[in-house]
């Protein structure tokens, strides 16, 4: 693989732009392959790389029914943040951060990182004592949050109103190494860096079966033909429940739509991430001027990648409330993406009824910002059979009670 | 948007004045069941993709709790029944056997 770097860039401008490769090459399936990964969004390449890089397992395909970071991986909002309230939590979300950090230069694909800030604003007593636990948590956890005040909130966002008729702003959880990356970056740097190891990236192949023979995976059916191997990876997101039916057991997930729209471009008028719970709406600026706005996931099953507008417009009018400015902007783009829920809104990242058959999913409305992390721990349960950042998230814990509930740091769908 | 037709008042309710309940039919566990029954019933959920029957409210309307059998991959509806049902009534079965044949939910089919 031809690096990126500036000199790259002018030795191409000298010679119009002749010599760029292929990012990866689109090969066509082997007979066999030491392990399948289903599903070539963010977590499914980052799982391959981390595989290749940290244990040198490079006899890897990775199958994709469509194209690869057209699931929730290229349709979120690109939220990065890890002040999670519970340990394990903690942990895999900062470990994912802290990659994030160095994934441009690790992967040599800029992945535009930009670790702005982001603030999860108190606009109730309850969040208040909420945010403040969770700071506090953060501190114990290593992870760099703070409470701050509405005056602080108000110079890090000018645009804000912070003192809104029914929900004035009493503070914040402010992260401010958070922040916003490419997500098409990501899923590309990984595919790219996964081709270059010798991985094979397979694209417009659907897996249609899983086969198995004494209680453990054999390989896989797919609309390519069948494709044998000693671990599969199952790590498909909003259909995680069609792949675990096809692999003969059941998930605590539910899959719904949650819902994301852009406004046109405006001039740089905000450089954090706000996000509101109690009125449930977020918003950040692209690198292109258009507001990212995202609110809450629906409420019933769907797989359409459409979802309710009701939804859409609760959202934007509480944001519109928070920020008045935004009130005559016209919305470009708006879309859905199918996520995966667990009972606790936190992920499964675990062995499966089925022998070397692993799975990663449960991601849900926020799992954009735990790419590397979960990359890396999954690698690692595959290739070791256990791992520390995984531990707590096995499938098991919802037999056993051992829940990892968030759904009150992940109030509002991000 | 989602129209749902309550069965108990006969209104054509769309989707905000609804609340979703999620799947029906679920067999409720109580104590002395083991820990398996129990992951069944409060976190295990069958998430098709397709024929889907689930618990709605006519919370802006009348407040009853009914079901729907929906296709989870058209939204299109293929019937409501009161909440009081077992499983869903045999005009509805027939209803989607006639669009999707060969479908299966559970034990239904
Ligand atoms: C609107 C929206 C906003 C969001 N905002 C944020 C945010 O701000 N911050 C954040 O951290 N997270 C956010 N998320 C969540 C985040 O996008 C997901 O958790 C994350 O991208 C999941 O990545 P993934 O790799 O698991 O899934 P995906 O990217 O969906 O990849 C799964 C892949 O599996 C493939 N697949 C499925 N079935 C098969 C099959 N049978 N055979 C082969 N391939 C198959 C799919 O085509 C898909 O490409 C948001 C999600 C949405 C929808
Ligand atoms: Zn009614």
């Amino acid at each position: 693989m031809k690096r990126y770097s500036a000199f790259a860039v002018a030795r191409e401008a000298l010679r119009f732009h002749s010599g760029w490769e292929r990012a990866w090459r689109s090969p066509a399936p082997k007979k066999k392959y030491d392990v399948i990964i289903i599903g070539a969004g963010g977590h499914g390449l980052a799982t391959a790389y981390y595989l290749g890089r940290n244990f040198g397992i490079r006899n890897v395909a990775v199958i994709e029914k469509g194209w690869l970071g057209g699931g929730n991986t290229g349709r979120n909002t690109t939220i990065i943040r890890s002040n999670y309230l519970q340990d394990p939590s903690a942990a895999i979300y900062e470990k994912a951060r802290g990659l994030y950090e160095n994934l441009s230069q690790d992967l040599n694909y800029n992945i535009m990182f930009s670790p702005r800030g982001v603030m999860m604003l108190a606009q109730t007593q309850h969040e208040v004592r909420g945010y403040q636990r969770t700071a506090h948590a953060n501190a114990l956890q290593g992870v760099t949050t703070e409470f701050i005040g509405p005056q602080k909130v108000k110079e890090l966002c000018p645009i804000m109103n912070i003192d809104g008729p029914r929900y004035p702003v009493l503070g914040a959880l402010w992260q401010p190494r958070g922040g916003t990356a490419r997500h098409d970056a990501v899923a590309w740097g990984y595919a790219r860096a996964c081709s270059d190891m010798g991985m094979d990236i397979i694209q417009k192949c659907e897996v249609t079966g899983v086969r198995q023979s004494g209680g453990k995976v054999v390989g896989v059916d797919t609309t390519k033909g069948a494709i044998d191997c000693d671990k599969l990876g199952v790590v498909v997101a909003g259909h995680s429940g069609v792949l675990a039916d096809m692999a003969g057991f059941r998930l605590p997930i539910e899959s719904v739509a949650l819902q994301a729209l852009v406004s046109e471009p405006i001039k740089p008028c905000m450089d954090v991430v706000v996000m509101a719970n109690t009125v449930h709406g977020y918003m950040s600026q692209s690198d292109k001027g258009e507001m990212v706005i995202g609110g809450g996931a629906d409420g019933y099953n769907n797989y359409t990648q459409r979802g309710s507008f009701h939804h859409v417009e609760e959202t934007v009018r509480a944001l519109v409330e928070t920020f008045p400015i935004i009130s005559r902007l016209k919305m470009l783009r708006w879309w859905g993406g199918i996520v995966d829920m667990t009972g606790d809104r936190s992920p499964i990242l675990s062995k499966t009824p089925l022998e070397n058959c692993f799975i990663n999913c449960g991601w849900g409305t926020g799992g954009f910002k735990a790419i590397p992390g979960s990359g890396w721990g999954m690698a690692e349960l595959m290739a070791k059979g256990h791992s520390p950042l995984t531990e707590g998230f096995s499938l098991d814990r919802f037999k056993e009670g051992r829940f990892i509930d968030e759904s009150v740091a992940a109030g509002v769908a991000h | 948007m989602l129209i749902l037709n309550c069965p108990y008042c006969g209104v054509d309710a769309e989707e905000t004045e609804l609340s979703p309940g999620g799947e029906a039919h679920l067999k409720r566990y109580g104590p002395g069941s083991s820990d398996a029954d129990f992951e069944d019933y409060l976190f295990q959920r069958e998430n098709p993709k397709g024929v889907h029957f689930e618990r709605w409210r006519h919370a802006n309307g009348c407040g009853k709790w009914f079901h729907a059998a929906r296709c989870t991959m058209t939204l299109e509806v293929f019937g409501t029944y009161e909440a009081q049902s077992l499983e869903p009534p045999k005009s509805i079965q027939k209803a989607i056997s006639k669009k999707r044949p060969g479908w299966s939910w559970r034990e239904f089919s």
